[in-house]
């Protein structure tokens, strides 16, 4: 399954990260070496193996629905790149 | 007298509650220490000196009127990747531009709670993604450790809590906070001659700790001695209501555990950890380990983990994957470093293009390719089933013994950019120390030896889920049996 420059810029958009076309090859090669070496797990043999998906074995707790936090605005706010009002200003997004 | 920056965690507790020196003397033994070693080791990236002295007094005052917590006066650097309120966290990215958080992690408010005094924030791979610190936004720390071929070639700390460890070897702290996803504390232990120890997942709260790979994550602390460890560990361990993985066990007296000893205990040496290449210096400490706990009168049983060799590339699946989702949230937006562009597209894919390093934004790329629509049961599914096998190769293992031992890493700290090319070669420092995380055990590295030029190298113990104590009591015995005490030579 070795991946291809095209993939790469699936993949990168998919990630929004903004990759430039004359670094599409290269991050093809690295991303094939490390996938080479990660295709050694399909010499173990995993048929009826329930994937692992906690590393301990214990049931998610609930909690009460109860409101226990809030009003912390300004708080949220404060390291946004930009706020006004107590609100995030982000770029537009509807013409 | 010895300096007070020399002394190790539990003498200064017991100088604190003699009234030999004061918090506020020991904070400002402290706080010259690092101004004038930073420059050089690189270690802290942002320091706290008002601060430290703040609460040195606080503490003074509560060591007087007699409700001195049991950290009371300890100065203490804490990992760029906690969150600490009012006080910069990055995770040494440049995503995070000048985050102040507003809140503080659970780890270090329950320091706070306990008395401990901050120094600052502690260099590290940006966001723990990395074995050697050089990803970080802020450039490598140092290594305080230098080869004795009198090349005087500057040594990575390791990685990624390699800011935790420097400063800890350099007694710019007398303990420090760290993270470990795939052996970001112990591999750093290691290359500084410190002590470092990962708990059970699910022992130490994650809340207000930056995430990285969120089922594998543990915090832990960075020390001098194996119960300095344990006197930290236990303050940083109990449930949190915050983190739905915090378990809702008691938190034992780990400090006791420590000089337990290993009578009748079964000793496991599993023999895939025996790689091909491995230095000398290391494969005979490792034998050494052995004849110390049989000395004190531990069982050493042969054991077998098959998996062993598939732990890093499963890591390397699940990690990136849990990563490129975690990692979602730098979107500009909310917090951060924003870069302006023509579209809403463009301003997801431009800031996190420059806010995120290569090996970041190359782990964001696996993780995402591995979960795409056609990879996901070819790859993670399948490295799902495999993390399910190495977890059984140690159930299987505890029915023969009570405690691993390996080392831990498989070189002495190596030289700032000597691996920085090879991606695979950087991943298999981790070798040794990544199944446990796969299996959410504790682990510990203990130093125990210098190597041929001097370096110090670790052995490490790993025991069952839960079982700290354990893990404390084989690793206070290596401390007492190898008589380890050397320091780094100070040249910074």
């Amino acid at each position: 399954m070795a991946v291809d420059a095209n993939t790469v810029r699936r993949v990168a958009r998919l990630a929004r990260i903004h990759e430039p076309d004359s670094r599409l090859e290269s991050l093809a090669g690295e991303l094939n070496t490390i996938l080479g070496w990660i295709e050694m797990l399909n010499e173990v043999d995993v048929e009826g193996v329930e994937p692992m998906t906690s590393a301990v074995e214990t049931t998610l707790p609930l909690r009460d629905d109860a409101v226990t936090d809030g009003g912390n605005t300004q708080k949220i706010v404060a390291n946004a790149p930009k706020s006004a009002d107590g609100f995030f200003v982000v770029p537009k997004v509807v013409e | 007298m010895t300096q007070l920056t020399e002394l190790t965690l539990a003498a200064a507790r017991d100088g604190l509650a003699s009234k030999a020196f004061s918090a506020v003397e020991l904070a400002t033994a402290f706080n010259s220490a690092i101004e004038a070693a930073n420059p050089q080791l690189n270690a802290y990236v942002v320091t706290t000196p008002e601060k430290a002295l703040e609460m040195a007094a606080a503490s003074d005052a509560r060591l007087k009127d007699g409700s001195a917590g049991r950290l009371e006066g300890i100065p203490l650097g804490i990992k760029d990747l906690f969150c600490t309120e009012g006080v910069r966290a990055t995770a040494c990215s440049n995503i995070l531009g000048e985050f102040k958080p507003t809140y503080e992690s659970t780890v270090t408010s329950q320091l706070w709670r306990d008395g401990a005094v901050m120094l600052g924030k502690l260099n590290m791979d940006e966001f723990a993604m990395g074995s050697s610190n050089e990803t970080s936004r802020f450039g490598p720390v140092v290594n305080p450790w230098k080869r004795q071929d009198g090349a005087n070639a500057s040594l990575t700390p390791g990685g990624s809590s390699g800011g935790s460890a420097a400063a800890v070897a350099a007694d710019l702290c007398l303990g420090a906070t760290a993270t470990d996803t795939g052996g970001s504390i112990r591999q750093p232990a290691a290359f500084t001659g410190t002590v470092g120890i990962k708990p059970t997942y699910g022992r130490a709260s994650r809340f207000g700790i930056v995430a990285f790979a969120s089922s594998l994550d543990q915090a832990g602390p960075i020390a001098k001695t194996v119960l300095d460890s344990a006197i930290l560990l236990e303050s940083m361990c109990g449930h949190d209501p915050k983190d739905s993985t915090s378990l809702q066990v008691p938190v034992p007296d780990f400090a006791a555990a420590v000089a337990r000893g290993v009578k009748g205990l079964k000793i496991g040496v599993p023999k895939e950890y025996r790689v091909d290449g491995m230095p000398e210096a290391i494969e005979k400490l490792w034998s050494d380990g052995i004849a110390w706990l049989k000395d004190a009168g531990a069982e050493i049983v042969d054991v077998s983990l098959p998996h062993t060799k598939y732990a890093l590339p499963c890591y390397y699946i699940v990690a990136p994957a849990e990563a490129s989702s975690n990692l979602a949230r730098y979107d500009g937006m909310r917090f951060g470093a924003r870069v302006v562009g023509e579209t809403l597209t463009q301003v997801y894919e431009q800031s996190r293009a420059q806010g995120f390093g290569d090996e970041v934004k190359r782990r964001i790329l696996i993780g995402t390719y591995v979960l795409s629509a056609g990879y996901y049961d070819a790859y993670y599914l399948r490295a799902q089933r495999v993390r399910t096998k190495i977890a059984e190769d140690f159930r299987l293992a505890w029915q023969k013994c009570d405690a691993l031992l390996t080392p831990t890493a498989p070189s002495a700290a190596f030289g700032l950019g000597e691996k920085s090319d090879d991606p695979i070669q950087m991943y298999l420092n981790d070798v040794f120390t990544v199944t446990a995380n796969l299996a959410g055990l504790p682990g510990i590295s203990v130093p125990a030896a210098l190597d041929s030029q001097g370096l110090p190298l670790g052995l490490q113990v790993i025991g069952r889920a839960l079982d700290e104590e354990t893990v404390f009591a084989v690793a206070g015995v290596l401390e007492a049996q190898s008589g380890y005490n050397a320091k780094a030579k100070v040249w910074w």
